[in-house]
C-alpha cells in the first residue's frame, strides 16, 4: 500500500475521530439534561410538566425516526446557519449532533428511570430539593447506565459518520466508499473496516470498564 | 409454669415507665397529632375515589415509641408519609411538634423534613455511595460543611456499631448492616422524630431483634420519639409503648401497648394477635373439645394473667382452698412492652357451680378467665 493511501487513511481516521468527538460532546451536553428532563417531568414527578414532556418526547421520536441520511440533507439550511457552510467535516458535525441529542436523551432517560424510586423518596424525606435529587441521587446512581449510554452513542456515531461523506464530511466511511468501492481498491476497504473495528472495540471496552467502575451494585466477585 | 420469671419481669423498670406515661401525656404537647385526617386517592377516570384513611385521630406522645400495626393495605404507609409531607391529606391536620405540615408549601416542608428522620423497609441506600457517604448525604443536602460532616458521621457510625464499614458500599453489607446505616443516616441531622416504615420487615428474626434494640436504645438515650409502622406483632410487642391498630383506613384501637394487646377487644387486634402466647389452642385439645358440657366432662378454662397480677400461685390455691383439681394443658408467657403477659389453658374437674366459684376466685385476684369448652 502506497504512502499516499496510508496518509489518506490516517487523515480519514482523524476526521472520523474529530466528528465523533465534537458531535458526541455537544450532543451529550444537550442530550443528558434533556434525558433527565424527560425522566423527571411526567405527572407527579420531580418537575411535573406533562405537556412539555409530551411535546419534547414527540420531537425526540420524530428526530430518531428520520433516517440519518435524510436528516443530513433535510437540515442543510440549519447547518449553513450554524457552520457557515453545508459542506465539509465541520459542517457535518451539525447533523451528527442533531441526531445525537435525542439518541442520548432517550438512553439517559432510561438510565434515570432505572434508579430505584425509593431513593427519590428517601432523599425527599431528608429535605432534598428537586435539583439536589437530580445531582446527588439520580445522576449519581445512574452513572453506570449513563456511561453505557454514552458508549453506545459514540459507537453509533462512528456508524453515522460514515454517511456524511454525502455532504463532503470525509472520514473513514467516505474513504471506504470512494476508494474501496468506487475505485475498486479492496485493500483500502479492508483497512478501513479493520480500523473501524479496532476503534469500536476500543471504545466499547473503555466504556464498559468505566461503567463497571461506576457500578457499586452487587456483582459476583 | 414458672411464675418466678413472671414475678421478676413485673418489677422491671420498663414496666414502671409504661405506668408513668399517662401522667406526662396530658401535660406535654404530643410530637405528632393527627386531627380528623382523611386521605382519598383518585382511583381512575370514571370510578369512585378510594378512601385510604378515614377520619384518623391519633397522638404520638413525645419521647414514646409508638407503633401503628395493621395488615397490608390498611393505610399505614400513607399514614406515616403524612407526617413528613410525602403525602398530603385530603382533609384534616397533621401536627408535628405543633406545626401543621399539611398546610406547608414545599420549601418550608423541606426544613421540617430535616428535623424528621426516616428509615425504610428496603433501606433505600445509594448504591453509588459508601456507608460513610450515605450517612453524610442528609448533611450535604442541608449544606453542612465538610469538616462538620466528618465530625458528625463518625460518631454515628460508632453508635450503630459500623465504624469498620465506613468505606464499604451497600452491596458489601448485610441487610442488618444496611438498616444500621439507614438509621445512622436518619439520625444525621439530629432529628426529634424518627419514622420507621416497616424497617425490619425484610430482615430475619435475629437481625430484627438487634435493629429493634438499637431503636430502643436511640429512643432512650437520645430521647428521640419513634413512630413506626409494621405488620409484625413482634415489633410492636417488643418496643412500642403505645400502639394504634389500623384497619381499612381507620384506627380501630389505640393506647398503651400492654392494655391494647391484653384487652384485645377489636377483632382486627385479635386477628393480629394470633401469634401471641396461648391465643391458639393446641390441636390435641381442639380436636376433642365440645361446646357443651357432657356427663363426666372436664371444663377447659383459659386463665389470663397480666403483669403484676401473676405473682401468687393462684392455681395451687384453687386446689387447696376450693378443692378443685387443676390440670395444666397448655400455656405461654410473653412480654409486651416489657411487662409479662401469660395465658394458661387448664382443665378443671368440677361442676358448673364450682367453676363459677373458681372464676370468681381468680377474678378477685385480678386474673381474667374464660370457659373455652369441654372435654371428656
Amino acid at each position: 500500500m502506497s504512502a499516499d493511501i496510508i496518509s489518506l487513511i490516517v487523515k480519514a481516521t482523524g476526521q472520523t475521530l474529530y466528528m465523533v468527538a465534537v458531535a458526541g460532546l455537544i450532543g451529550s451536553l444537550f442530550g443528558i439534561p434533556l434525558g433527565v428532563f424527560l425522566a423527571t417531568s411526567g405527572r407527579g414527578e420531580l418537575f411535573p410538566a406533562p405537556s412539555v414532556n409530551k411535546v419534547l418526547g414527540a420531537i425526540v421520536n420524530a428526530t430518531r425516526s428520520t433516517p440519518f441520511i435524510i436528516l443530513v440533507v433535510a437540515i442543510i439550511p440549519f447547518t449553513r446557519l450554524i457552520a457557515g457552510t453545508s459542506i465539509g467535516t465541520s459542517a457535518a458535525i451539525v447533523p451528527l449532533t442533531i441526531a445525537t441529542i435525542p439518541f442520548v436523551a432517550r438512553l439517559v432517560e432510561t438510565a434515570i428511570r432505572e434508579v430505584d424510586p425509593g431513593l427519590i423518596e428517601a432523599a425527599r424525606a431528608m429535605g432534598a430539593s428537586p435539583i439536589q435529587i437530580v445531582f446527588k441521587v439520580l445522576l449519581a446512581e445512574a452513572r453506570p447506565g449513563i456511561a453505557s449510554a454514552l458508549t453506545l452513542t459514540i459507537v453509533s456515531l462512528i456508524g453515522y459518520s460514515a454517511m456524511v461523506g454525502a455532504v463532503g464530511g470525509g472520514g473513514l466511511g467516505d474513504l471506504g466508499i470512494r476508494y474501496g468501492y468506487q475505485r475498486f481498491m479492496p485493500d483500502v476497504m479492508a483497512v478501513v473496516v479493520v480500523v473501524l473495528i479496532v476503534l469500536v472495540q476500543f471504545i466499547q471496552s473503555a466504556g464498559d470498564r468505566l461503567a463497571r467502575q461506576f457500578d457499586k451494585r452487587a456483582r459476583p466477585r | 409454669m414458672n411464675m418466678a420469671i413472671v414475678k421478676n419481669r413485673a418489677r422491671s423498670p420498663i414496666a414502671v415507665a409504661a405506668n408513668d406515661e399517662p401522667a406526662t401525656l396530658a401535660t406535654v404537647q404530643p410530637m405528632v397529632a393527627f386531627e380528623q385526617v382523611s386521605k382519598r386517592f383518585a382511583a381512575g377516570r370514571s370510578s369512585a375515589e378510594v378512601v385510604a384513611l378515614d377520619n384518623i385521630d391519633l397522638v404520638v406522645p413525645r419521647g414514646s415509641v409508638t407503633g401503628i400495626i395493621g395488615r397490608s393495605g390498611a393505610g399505614k404507609s400513607t399514614l406515616i408519609r403524612l407526617v413528613n409531607g410525602l403525602e398530603k391529606p385530603s382533609s384534616g391536620r397533621v401536627l408535628v411538634d405543633g406545626i401543621d405540615v399539611a398546610g406547608l408549601d414545599e420549601k418550608s416542608l423541606r426544613a421540617v423534613r430535616r428535623s424528621i428522620g426516616m428509615i425504610f423497609q428496603h433501606f433505600n441506600l445509594l448504591s453509588s455511595r459508601t456507608a460513610f457517604d450515605n450517612v453524610a448525604l442528609p448533611l450535604e443536602i442541608s449544606g453542612t460543611d465538610k469538616r462538620s460532616i466528618e465530625q458528625r458521621v463518625s460518631p454515628l457510625l460508632d453508635l450503630v456499631g459500623l465504624s469498620d464499614k465506613r468505606d464499604r458500599y451497600p452491596s458489601e453489607l448485610s441487610g442488618g448492616q444496611k438498616q444500621r446505616i439507614g438509621i445512622a443516616r436518619a439520625l444525621a441531622t439530629e432529628p426529634k422524630l424518627l419514622l420507621s416504615d416497616e424497617a425490619t420487615s425484610a430482615l430475619d428474626p435475629e437481625t430484627t431483634r438487634s435493629i429493634l434494640d438499637l431503636l430502643r436504645k436511640i429512643n432512650k438515650e437520645l430521647g428521640l420519639t419513634v413512630l413506626l409502622i409494621t405488620h409484625e406483632m413482634e415489633v410492636v410487642k417488643s418496643i412500642a409503648d403505645h400502639v394504634a391498630v389500623i384497619d381499612g383506613g381507620r384506627i380501630v384501637e389505640q393506647g398503651p401497648t400492654f392494655d391494647v394487646f391484653t384487652g384485645h377487644a377489636h377483632e382486627t387486634t385479635r386477628a393480629l394477635l394470633g401469634g401471641l402466647a396461648g391465643m391458639h389452642l393446641p390441636e390435641f385439645l381442639t380436636s376433642r373439645m365440645s361446646k357443651e358440657p357432657q356427663a363426666g366432662s372436664r371444663t377447659i378454662l383459659r386463665v389470663i394473667f397480666k403483669g403484676e397480677n401473676a405473682t401468687e400461685p393462684m392455681l395451687a390455691r384453687l386446689g387447696s382452698d376450693l378443692g378443685i383439681e387443676v390440670n395444666i394443658l397448655a400455656g405461654a408467657v410473653d412480654e409486651i412492652a416489657g411487662r409479662p403477659f401469660g395465658m394458661l389453658v387448664v382443665s378443671l374437674r368440677a361442676d358448673d357451680a364450682k367453676i363459677v366459684q373458681a372464676q370468681h376466685f381468680l377474678a378477685s385476684h385480678g386474673l381474667a378467665s374464660e370457659v373455652v369448652g369441654y372435654v371428656r
